[in-house]
């Protein structure tokens, strides 16, 4: 390899370990982020070119805007900032596990000139019996010590959360992580869709695209059934209950699903995901004639029509769970012969509403029974796990990065005209000036220690 | 006493305290700071009180069955002025330094007087999507989170000012700008509160992704709520690494955290407000 190629390398290289690529990596992909939100993402071609001319239509979609976090440019972004990660910690780690691993017990005077943090002091008495009441100061206000005897004086060593020197690698490695497992989910996962009618049963979910997917077992809906906060219309509970065979037997009995508490089997989960109405409801019409004690009761479907011994027809015409604020109601069509159709509201929460109508007859909905068919999102992702590891480490490493500090502290000692001068010298890899007042009251005590 | 009145009586002090620590600036009297001060932490128990009330408040409407009152914009607005103020008494607790409330409390006190005069503050039941535990976790990390930024937003502004001073090398004259932190202390002030806000914009994303999971089988899909968080988190990301970096620490780091807590604002009420998603709840 020629010097020039060589020097070309070495630039490559820097490029990709330099923090200035970090810091543009991630504004770029804050910028472009954006777009996205602005542009709704994979709608139809119909729908876009309601917004946009075609020629901007062709120029977004060549740009890959309507679906641009899967677009190469964007993935080629986020591989860009993986690499940089890697080749940051490539470059970093190797000097940071020397540091931890093999600390340097006897810097040289330059180095331990170079921090700020140190005192000095020289005391009576001989060497070997100062260096003990030091090892046990420093062990007592510190940590244990290691100990180097050189020609040059006694070192001894000591030093706290070495490990926190890892955090930022931990961090840039969770989001490896994080990559891994999306890319796991993205490769073996899917989501899929299927509905269930109540008392219905499927053996298969739906991908997006129509493509049926095989479960390997049996799904059954036994129940749907939503209910409403008391007079008012606000959903308060989407609750299906589902029954799970596998091989003819039951594995999982009547379990009721809600849209916070899925049902996970054999790695697919179920999620409660919307409903409606699976053929038309059956409702119960309870006639009286006005005066007489005798009821007669009609169950019709929307639409269908009885007749009264009288003549008068009703039809069942419409019918609502919730009628403003009163619950379940439906709307008659009452025809006596010869006259022309009225409608008749009645509730099934207030039978006697209809005696205010002061008609011949007496109408109230006794009942009614809505079948309904249930939504249910499938999902497996296999990465999901990986993710979770992932976030747990980055938020772990970011906690160790910010709040955790490798802290080391040196005592030299050396006979010196009959003494023995003492010098403790401390540094902390980060938050200096905690580390600062810390060490300012640890001087008191090494005072003290050796007045 | 309705928790709404309680935060009537919280808006009025926040209201005061800005002033106070306004006139502080102004008179250079460290009585009115420290009057400034109390009046904040009065404020700020009368507040947590009012959450508490209000709290059990939704057990007491019919049908109520109870819940974090964080759920719709007015109630997570008046519990982002609650974060503020926590994060701005720590840092006030740990710096001693009174100028920075002329700069925080304004927010909040926007916050609570927009929450108090045009929004809806009805007590509704929790619609199904939300009836979730998640839903405390995901809301109270976010928010601590935000409210750092609007604290490290404050004293980059700050920072900012007293840079252009300090450069001009005029600092003899003293003025408004001499009750200020130096820029290196505020600097780090700036620093600390994005290392406070950081890790808890991330738990915040994570239990929000954790919540989208269990809730919709996915925990991210692009959503723009979800995008945004994103969005913030470069940005404060990219902050973080600045301050290390030569020619990027100082005024640019300053401009960061400033833009990032623009962005976070955006995050918090402009998708809401502007865009469409999954995550448009009470908007």
């Amino acid at each position: 390899m020629t010097q020039k190629q060589q020097s070309i390398l070495t630039k490559l290289w820097d490029f990709f370990c330099s923090l200035k690529l970090s810091i543009f990596c991630l504004i770029t992909l804050a910028i472009t982020s954006i777009i996205g939100t602005v542009i709704q993402q994979n709608q139809t071609k119909e729908h876009y070119l309601k917004v946009f001319d075609p020629d901007t239509y062709e120029l977004l979609n060549s740009l890959q805007m309507f679906d641009m976090y899967h677009s190469t440019w964007f993935i080629g972004l986020l591989i860009l900032f993986c690499i940089n990660l890697v080749c940051c910690s490539i470059k970093r780690l190797p000097r940071v596990w020397k540091m931890v691993t093999r600390p340097a017990l006897v810097p040289s005077n330059a180095a331990l000139e170079a921090f700020s943090n140190t005192t000095e002091r020289n005391v009576r008495g001989n060497l070997d019996e100062v260096r003990t009441r030091m090892e046990t100061f420093v062990k007592e206000h510190f940590a244990p010590t290691r100990c180097t005897e050189t020609d040059d004086g006694v070192y001894l060593y000591a030093e706290r959360n070495k490990y926190a020197r890892f955090g930022v690698y931990v961090t840039h490695l969770s989001i490896l992580i994080i990559f891994v497992g999306a890319i796991i989910g993205n490769v073996f996962g899917y989501k899929a869709y299927v509905n269930i009618p109540e008392g219905g049963s499927v053996d298969k979910v739906w991908l997006r695209s129509g493509e049926p997917i095989d479960l390997g077992f049996k799904v059954t809906c036994e129940d749907f059934s939503v209910s409403f906060y008391e007079n008012s219309q606000r959903p308060k509970e989407y609750k299906s209950i589902l029954t799970v065979e596998e091989n003819g037997e039951v594995v999982v009995d009547k379990r009721p699903i809600v849209v916070n508490d899925p049902l996970s089997y054999n790695g697919i989960t179920f999620y409660q995901s919307n409903y409606g109405p699976a053929g038309s409801e059956i409702m119960t019409i309870k006639v009286q004639l006005r005066g007489e004690d005798k009821t007669q009761a009609f169950t019709l479907r929307r639409g269908e029509k009885a007749q009264l011994p009288d003549g008068t027809s009703i039809t069942a015409a419409d019918f609502t769970q919730s009628y403003r604020n009163f619950g379940p109601a439906a709307r008659l069509s009452v025809q006596k012969v010869g006259e022309a159709a009225t409608s008749v509201i009645v509730f099934k929460n207030f039978p006697e509403f209809d005696k205010q109508r002061k008609g011949t007859y007496l109408f109230s909905l006794e009942e009614f029974d809505q079948r309904y068919y249930t939504g249910l999102q499938a999902t497996k992702d296999p990465g999901v796990w990986v993710v979770w590891l992932g976030c747990t480490l980055l938020v772990v490493g970011c906690l160790i990065a910010f709040f955790v500090s490798h802290r080391r502290m040196w005592v030299v000692l050396r006979e010196k005209d009959g003494k023995v001068q003492v010098r403790l010298v401390g540094t902390s890899h980060r938050n200096q000036p905690a580390f600062e007042l810390y060490f300012d009251k640890l001087k008191e005590a090494f005072n003290k220690q050796l007045a | 006493m309705t928790s709404g009145a309680l935060f009537n009586l919280v808006t009025i002090g926040y209201f005061a305290a800005m002033v106070m620590f306004i006139g502080f600036l102004a008179t250079r009297n460290f009585g009115v700071a420290r009057i400034a001060s109390w009046t904040a932490i009065a404020g700020f128990i009368v507040h947590t009180v009012g959450i508490g009330l209000r709290w059990y408040e939704t057990y007491q409407i019919p049908g109520g069955e109870g819940y974090a009152p964080m759920s719709n914009l007015y109630e997570s607005i008046v519990f982002f002025a609650w974060t503020i103020l926590l994060i701005y008494i720590l840092i006030e607790w740990r710096y001693n330094q009174k100028a920075v409330g002329a700069f925080v409390l304004p927010f909040a006190f926007l916050a609570m007087s927009w929450a108090q005069l045009s929004l809806d503050s009805t007590i509704s039941p929790l619609v199904p999507a939300l009836q979730s535990n998640w839903l405390t976790y995901h809301v109270i990390t976010c928010f601590l989170g935000y409210a750092a930024f609007a604290v490290a937003c404050g004293v980059s502004i700050m920072y900012l000012i007293k840079v252009r001073k300090e450069e001009k090398a005029d600092d003899k004259a003293g003025g408004i700008l001499s009750l200020f932190p130096s820029a290196k202390i505020l600097d780090d002030m700036n620093y600390k509160a994005i290392m406070i806000g950081f890790p808890l914009l991330t738990l915040g994303i994570i239990t929000g992704a954790a919540w989208a999971n269990y809730a919709w089988g996915t925990y991210w899909s692009w959503d723009p709520k979800e995008t945004w968080s994103l969005i913030v988190w470069f940005i404060y990301a990219a902050f973080l690494h600045a301050r290390i970096t030569r020619g990027w620490a100082g005024r640019r780091a300053a401009y960061l955290s400033i833009i990032g807590f623009v962005a976070t604002v955006f995050c918090y009420l402009g998708v809401n407000l502007l865009l469409s998603g999954l995550h448009s709840y009470g908007g």
